[in-house]
């Protein structure tokens, strides 16, 4: 399923609003939460799941191409951990 | 950031109602959870991919008594972020496509 599908999906669902009006929620909705997580808050959706943001140190690490020696520098990376719901859904057996 | 928040968020910047927003922001995840338990990924552009994947069992330990235990297969969720979202986070603000 891709966003469009997405929208589709949740437009075929809710009523009150239109096609139009559903993507601008979802693209609303994952644009705040790539705000959020840039702005180094954590996002928890009940039922779903939480992002949060992990710092990697900078390391020393080596071109594998060149086996030159480089610096890899800090970063963040966001993680994800699933919510209690969720795990349990997809275990299910049909 | 929860529900919530967004909602609010939604509120602020589109103006729709809170409880009509906040029910398609339930549906919008719903959706997701629904294709992943059906074994579909899930692809959000500029955000991410959601994927399940099948563990297979194996030997583990309890940490608290040391006790060897057999961890049964299973399905995990899996998140594997855009490189876009990874640029924002690293940037400190959204970046743009």
């Amino acid at each position: 399923m891709t966003k469009s599908e997405l929208i589709e999906a949740v437009a075929g669902k809710i009523t009150a609003f239109s096609r139009k009006d559903i993507e601008v929620i979802v693209e609303t909705v994952f644009q705040s939460m790539t705000d959020n997580l840039s702005s180094g808050d954590k996002v928890e959706i009940r039922g779903f799941g939480s992002f949060k943001i992990k710092k990697r140190d900078g390391r020393q690490g080596r071109n594998p191409k060149s086996g030159e020696n480089i610096f890899i520098d800090s970063k963040k990376v966001p993680f994800f951990k699933a919510g209690k719901e969720i795990r349990e859904r997809i275990n299910k057996q049909p | 950031m929860t529900k919530a928040d967004i909602v609010e968020i939604l509120y602020e910047k589109v103006g729709f109602s809170k409880k009509d927003v906040a029910e398609v922001v339930e549906a919008i995840f719903e959706c997701i959870k629904q294709n992943l338990e059906a074994g579909d990924k899930v692809k959000i552009s500029g955000f991410g991919n959601f994927s399940v994947r099948q563990k297979r069992a194996r030997r583990g330990r309890n940490p608290q008594t040391g006790g060897e235990i057999t961890i049964e297969k299973r399905k995990v969720m899996t998140f594997k972020p855009s490189q876009l979202l990874k640029k924002s986070i690293n940037a400190g603000r959204s970046a743009q496509p």
